[in-house]
């Protein structure tokens, strides 16, 4: 069954000229498009058209790179649970349906154009620590030489797991970006590689995290609701503790 | 002309590397703060040769399209990644992972090459772990391996279905602290447009930045270009929607041979295409064929009833399926490697065989595997194991804890349950082994000029086995380029920085704004995308899983019209001052209509079937690839003459002087 839509598109040109919402009928929609491919399907029409197609970010379209951003109906990456704007498919809408896209909004994230934000802020938090400082050249120790608890090392993983999409900001009331960088600080502090320069990483980045502008955690968990990788709120708590540990042993 | 030198060391096979790494020349910790490095790329080999460049001590100029180094299509590797460490005592060696390597590639590999690539890999995962990459674990703390196609052994190391993921986080995360340090300059959202060249050699490139649409001159002593494979050439495959041949293809077109442009792989488990408006494929690990059972009804009126609903898969009896990898290649099963099993479900589907709408599907099937982990799992628990239910649901938690991320996948494309149906899938385009040509250290044809990871053709002969990908982008740039790089620069202590005011950045420069304005001043009828998926469809069609003259001749034409008409007809909207996703894109469809036709001419040259390059002239009785070693043992590297139809081939004769070449059997 093909679906007819109304789609309410945010246009800005560029981060310092003004944005509004612009509207877009498009037709025959097929359930099993992606989000993104019904996205191509209008600025195929839009060029076509002579009208400037809408820029958004995108890139592997399978739900891992995290470079698509949109804020569609008042949720991030859109109504489906546990995924990214690529992989929301058109069956969770409705014919007739009209849908709101927005780019993810923060003062940390100024627009690039229409729904292409600037995240580079997530960068520069990992530049301030996101890393175990060992050189690359390959002699260290055997990778056995540690066993590593199973739980310790899952946890690390599915902390790791972050794509660094933004959605955890976008969704957050006060733009905060506590759950990226809990998510970051947890995978190093539950692996014993990462522990030894654990105190000096979570303060870095938690400073950096504030220069930047992010806002702050009010525990309301918008944030592991939105996430597409189901990243826990857990993560938030270990880093409240590795970062009290951290100021108070100085 | 440059010459195809592949400069392999002498003496015997296994001390080759440690031989020429004893022996090459060095530059010393002061003098590497004088040189400057460019790397276009972030992927696997891009960030881990920036890392490693730079803490070093050279200075690093970094390059990516996308908005972080973070998201480059390494990021997407599901599977795992290879080394020869054999924790699992399976008889697993550096010779092994040597001779795996080179009999998948169908012995158009390099040998010398393939060997350093055995003989580094634990390193890889050494330096992984030590950077805090999460791999997975057994319950005793230590790593646990997983087998892939084209092997015996269990030699994959992995964490879930996102090794990629964690292996380019942390490359990126050691990116992260020479950013930090200062010996990085990162360049998000930029796109190289051009090489330049000074008195021959490499001495910088002019990118564009994508957010301004501003064109920059930067120079450097050696330019590295890791950007990653040209499988977008057919409009849908597993890569990225950005991943583009545009790199390789202009140090190309400034003398760069390029080799074996034909060998693509064809990544057998990839979900089905769903319709006209689809953008790209999206791959079922390899990994998945470990548990996975591949199969189609045995009898045509059960496909028929399949197809219209009538049956389920799940009620069809044991012997009305054909697993029909486990029938042809009993030693294998369902882990052939990935050119056999791709061929094998496009002979079932043309035969009649598909299994949903569109005829291209076949079955992979975890109902068996399910059934074996939830009986073990009910015995480790001292549970009731005939106890159906039970043994079902605990061995549905078995295989979401070692898939779970690709089942939800699946299911969100899809709209079905592979926990409870079997999944449908069909080959897609995944992997290109050819690439630009380098030499044993990397070096392309143009002094100073190099190339690693997929860009480059040198390790993976005709056929790439699985989690081997990662393997050499990490390798490349972790633990090759980085020595071999100090050669070459060793005659640069003395340059002193390169300048960008010169008439060879000026002409360059020009070049590059000349192309964006042709393209914007243009005003056709017809958008990018629409060439692109024509280009696609003839390259599908044409120069698919299977090849033949006559189809490959007809392709060069009509590659050729299709481009000639993209020059007059293309519409691209917008300016040249703003973020433009037109125009970049037109730039990089233009360079897959160039490449397009060489890869045809190169497929029709090469009148043997070789790994994935499959032409239909030269097939065994029962239907398998057969090579013709006497007339085509070698590379096939493509000097650029400006139209593609008139590229020279040079041949780098290849030759086996540690392994006996053989036909290759999985039978």
């Amino acid at each position: 069954m093909m679906m007819n839509l109304t789609l309410k598109i945010w246009r800005q040109a560029n981060a310092t000229t003004k944005g509004k919402m612009v509207t877009y009928p498009i037709e025959n929609v097929s359930p099993d498009m992606s989000f993104l491919e019904m996205m191509d399907v209008l600025n195929e029409q839009l060029i076509n058209k002579g009208i400037d197609p809408v820029a958004f970010d995108h890139d592997c379209r399978e739900g891992i790179c995290g470079m698509c951003s949109m804020y569609i109906n008042g949720e991030a990456h859109g109504p489906d649970r546990f995924v990214t704007t690529c992989q929301l498919h058109m069956r969770k809408f409705k014919d007739g349906e009209t849908i709101t896209i927005e780019p993810f909004r923060a003062n940390a994230f100024p627009v690039v154009k229409d729904l292409a934000v600037d995240r580079s802020a997530f960068d520069r938090i990992q530049h301030a620590g996101g890393f175990v400082s060992v050189n690359t050249s390959g002699n260290t120790q055997d990778a056995n030489n540690i066993p590593i608890d199973k739980h310790d090392a899952d946890k690390a993983f599915d902390a790791a797991t972050c794509i660094g999409c933004g959605a955890c900001v976008a969704s957050c009331k006060n733009a905060s970006a506590m759950l990226f960088v809990s998510a970051k600080v947890s995978q190093y502090a539950l692996l014993p590689q990462g522990k030894v320069e654990a105190t000096d990483r979570v303060l870095n980045m938690v400073k950096q995290m504030d220069d930047e502008g992010f806002g702050n955690c009010t525990n309301t968990g918008a944030c592991e609701v939105e996430c597409p990788k189901g990243i826990s709120l857990e993560n938030i708590a270990r880093m409240n503790r590795e970062y009290l540990f951290a100021t108070v042993k100085g | 002309m440059a010459s195809l030198d592949s400069k392999i060391p002498k003496g015997p096979l296994s001390n080759k590397w440690t031989n020429h790494k004893s022996h090459i020349n060095l530059v010393s910790p002061a003098n590497k703060r004088l040189i400057d490095i460019i790397v276009v790329g972030t992927g696997l080999a891009g960030a881990s040769a920036s890392a490693t460049l730079a803490e070093l001590g050279y200075n690093v100029k970094s390059f990516c399209f996308q908005d972080s180094p973070r998201r480059a299509h390494s990021i997407a590797a599901q599977g795992g990644i290879n080394a020869a460490k054999n924790y699992q005592g399976d008889g697993d060696s550096t010779y092994r992972l040597f001779y795996d390597t080179i009999k998948g590639g169908d012995y158009r590999s390099r040998e010398a090459n393939v060997h350093r690539l055995a003989e580094v890999s634990t390193n890889i995962i050494d330096q992984c772990v030590a950077q805090g990459v999460p791999f997975a674990r057994d319950y005793g703390g230590l790593l646990d391996n997983r087998s892939f196609g084209g092997v015996l052994v269990s030699r994959t190391f992995y964490a879930k279905g996102q090794t990629g993921q964690q292996l380019l986080l942390g490359a990126y995360s050691a990116m992260n602290r020479q950013i930090g340090r200062g010996k990085i300059k990162m360049y998000n959202r930029h796109e190289m447009m051009d090489l330049v060249l000074v008195d021959g050699k490499a001495r910088g490139i002019i990118a564009r930045n994508l957010v301004t649409g501003k064109v920059e001159r930067h120079g450097a002593h050696a330019v590295v270009v890791a950007s990653g494979g040209y499988g977008n050439v057919f409009f849908l495959s597993t890569n990225a929607m950005g991943s583009n041949v545009s790199a390789g293809w202009k140090i190309h077109q400034k003398g760069a041979h390029f080799a074996n442009p034909c060998f693509t792989q064809i990544h057998p488990t990839c979900i089905p295409v769903s319709g006209d408006h689809q953008s790209k494929l999206t791959l079922m690990s390899e990994s998945l064929r470990n548990d996975g059972r591949i199969w189609v009804p045995k009898n045509i009126d059960d496909v028929k009833a399949i197809r219209d609903g009538k049956l389920s898969p799940t009620q069809l009896k044991e012997e009305d399926r054909d697993y029909y990898l486990e029938r042809r290649y009993p030693a294998f099963g369902n882990l052939v490697p990935r050119d056999v099993a791709s061929r094998a479900a496009k002979e079932r589907c043309d035969a009649g065989y598909g299994v949903n709408a569109t005829g291209e599907a076949v079955y992979l099937d975890f109902a068996a595997a399910i059934i074996r982990y939830g009986k073990e799992q009910a015995h480790v628990k001292g549970l009731d194991e005939n106890d159906a239910v039970l043994v079902k649901k605990l061995g549905q938690d078995v295989v979401r804890s070692k898939y779970g991320n690709l089942f939800q996948m699946y299911e969100k494309i899809v709209d079905q349950n592979p926990y409870e149906t079997p999944m449908m899938i069909y080959p897609a385009v995944h992997y290109t082994m050819g690439g630009v040509w380098v030499d044993y250290n990397l070096m392309t044809s143009i002094p100073g000029c190099y190339a690693i990871g997929e860009a480059n053709f040198s390790d993976h002969g005709a056929n790439r086995l699985g989690a081997s990908a990662l393997m050499q982008g990490l390798a490349d740039g972790y633990f090759v380029l980085p020595y071999t790089i100090g050669d070459y620069l060793a005659d640069d202590i003395r340059t002193g920085s390169i300048a960008t005011n010169t008439p060879e950045f000026d002409a360059a420069e020009k070049a590059v704004v000349d192309k964006i304005n042709l393209f914007l001043n243009s005003k056709g009828e017809h958008s990018v995308d629409y060439y692109h998926k024509k280009l696609g469809k003839i390259m599908w069609d044409k120069c698919g899983m299977s090849r033949n003259a006559e189809g490959l001749k007809e392709a060069m034409v009509d590659i050729k019209a299709l481009r000639e008409d993209f020059y007059k007809n293309v519409n691209v909207p917008g300016t040249d001052s703003e973020f433009n996703e037109q125009l970049a894109k037109a730039g990089r469809v233009a360079d897959f209509l160039e490449l397009g036709e060489l890869f045809a001419k190169d497929a029709l040259d090469r009148t043997e079937s070789c790994g994935g390059h499959f032409r239909e002239e030269s097939q065994t009785p029962e239907g398998e690839a057969m090579r013709d070693d006497e007339n085509f043992t070698f590379v096939s590297a493509w000097e650029y003459k400006g139209e593609p139809a008139d590229a020279i081939l040079c041949k780098e004769e290849l030759k086996y002087e540690e392994i006996e070449v053989k036909t290759r059997s999985y039978k």
